[in-house]
């Protein structure tokens, strides 16, 4: 069998479709539309990262500029699925109202749901995003909560109705990876709900580490957009949120910390 | 006299945050044409309550101190 076909999909079928509030997606990668150079780029990015579900911004037509600055202008909502976020939001209400606006754009009713707490670390509210969990969920909402990588917060999230849970790898932009892998297990093996990294991730690298704690999937921005070439980083993080994943699935061998052969010790040559 | 007639012929209502003159009697759909906005592609609120009903624009008469904001998606992660 030639190598191509291991890795076809027909072969290495994943054993858990990923799945969010009924929907299922092929790309466990999602990603952001910020901090591009140009249009034109962000397109091409996302095209290479191979992503389905694409998060966008909510926020005021700068009335005094070019009518051609919003960005479905560029991005056709029927290719990728659009989930409107809350980013910028200090406190329940304003993350309420920014949902609202985002559902009344007339997509889908999901919602990626930040509070932040902190201007410096863009640290979550995670009494605040409980709260506008709450509502929203009542309101017939998706929401998927990017919270910090404390598991009670996840149960609670999960337990308030939340669609799937978003720990961050490290602060929001930060590049940093993944800052603690154990609290990231210990979240994905207590909930139900899908648990999707969101944030810190830098490099291909951090993807697949953080695909290989077995993860549902992985939301980024920063990673893709702020490297020297955005295309090809998008290309990367596709291949190394895969790699991850099949990693993960594959099962790593257990660390020693001796050496062990190879190759066989007997059949040497005699001296 | 004439100072005071195009005073009252004008209306002043907050618009994404910025004070704006508009015509009395002026709708919604007037002053969202005025700025030469695709319609599909905003959504806007009218003093804290979303105008869900695109249809509706048409009807809505705007009034003084009214606060309009105007808003659509952009990048964001």
């Amino acid at each position: 069998m030639a190598h191509a076909d291991l890795l076809a999909p027909a072969t290495l079928t994943d054993p858990q479709p990923f799945v969010i509030a009924g929907r299922e997606f092929r790309s466990r990668l999602m990603v952001g539309t910020g901090k591009y150079a140009s249009n034109a780029q962000m397109i091409e990015a996302i095209e290479a990262s191979g992503a389905e579900v694409v998060t966008v911004a909510v926020r005021r037509v700068d009335l005094d500029r070019s009518k051609d600055e919003g960005i479905l202008h560029h991005l056709d909502p029927d290719h990728f699925f659009l989930v409107a976020n809350t980013a910028g939001c200090y406190n329940a209400s304003d993350a309420i109202r920014y949902a609202r606006l985002g559902r009344a754009a007339g997509f889908n009713e999901w919602v990626k749901l930040e509070v932040i707490g902190d201007q410096q670390t863009l640290l979550p509210d995670t009494a605040g995003l409980l709260q506008a969990t709450e509502t929203l969920v009542e309101e017939g909402f998706k929401v998927l909560a990017y919270t910090n990588d404390d598991l009670i917060t996840a149960l609670r999230l999960e337990q308030a109705g939340a669609v799937a849970v978003m720990p961050l790898a490290s602060p929001i932009g930060s590049g940093l990876g993944m800052l603690n892998p154990y609290a990231i297990r210990t979240i994905k093996q207590r909930l139900s709900v899908p648990v999707i990294v969101d944030a810190g991730v830098g490099t291909a690298s951090d993807a697949c580490i953080v695909m290989e704690q077995g993860v549902d999937g992985i939301l980024m921005n920063t990673g893709i957009a702020a490297a020297q070439d955005p295309v090809r980083m998008a290309a990367a993080m596709k291949s190394a949120v895969e790699a991850g994943r099949h990693a993960y699935l594959a099962g790593r061998m257990p660390r020693r910390e001796v050496a062990v052969p190879s190759s066989p010790t007997t059949g040497m040559l005699g001296a | 006299m004439m100072g005071t007639e195009v005073f009252e012929a004008e209306i002043a209502l907050a618009v994404n945050g910025a004070e704006r003159r508009v015509p009395k009697g002026w709708t919604l759909a007037d002053l969202l044409t005025s700025l030469e906005l695709d319609l599909r592609l905003v959504v806007v609120e009218r003093n804290g309550t979303i105008v869900r009903d695109r249809s509706s624009f048409a009807s809505l008469a705007l009034s003084a101190d009214d606060a309009i904001e105007i808003v659509h998606f952009v990048g964001g992660g």
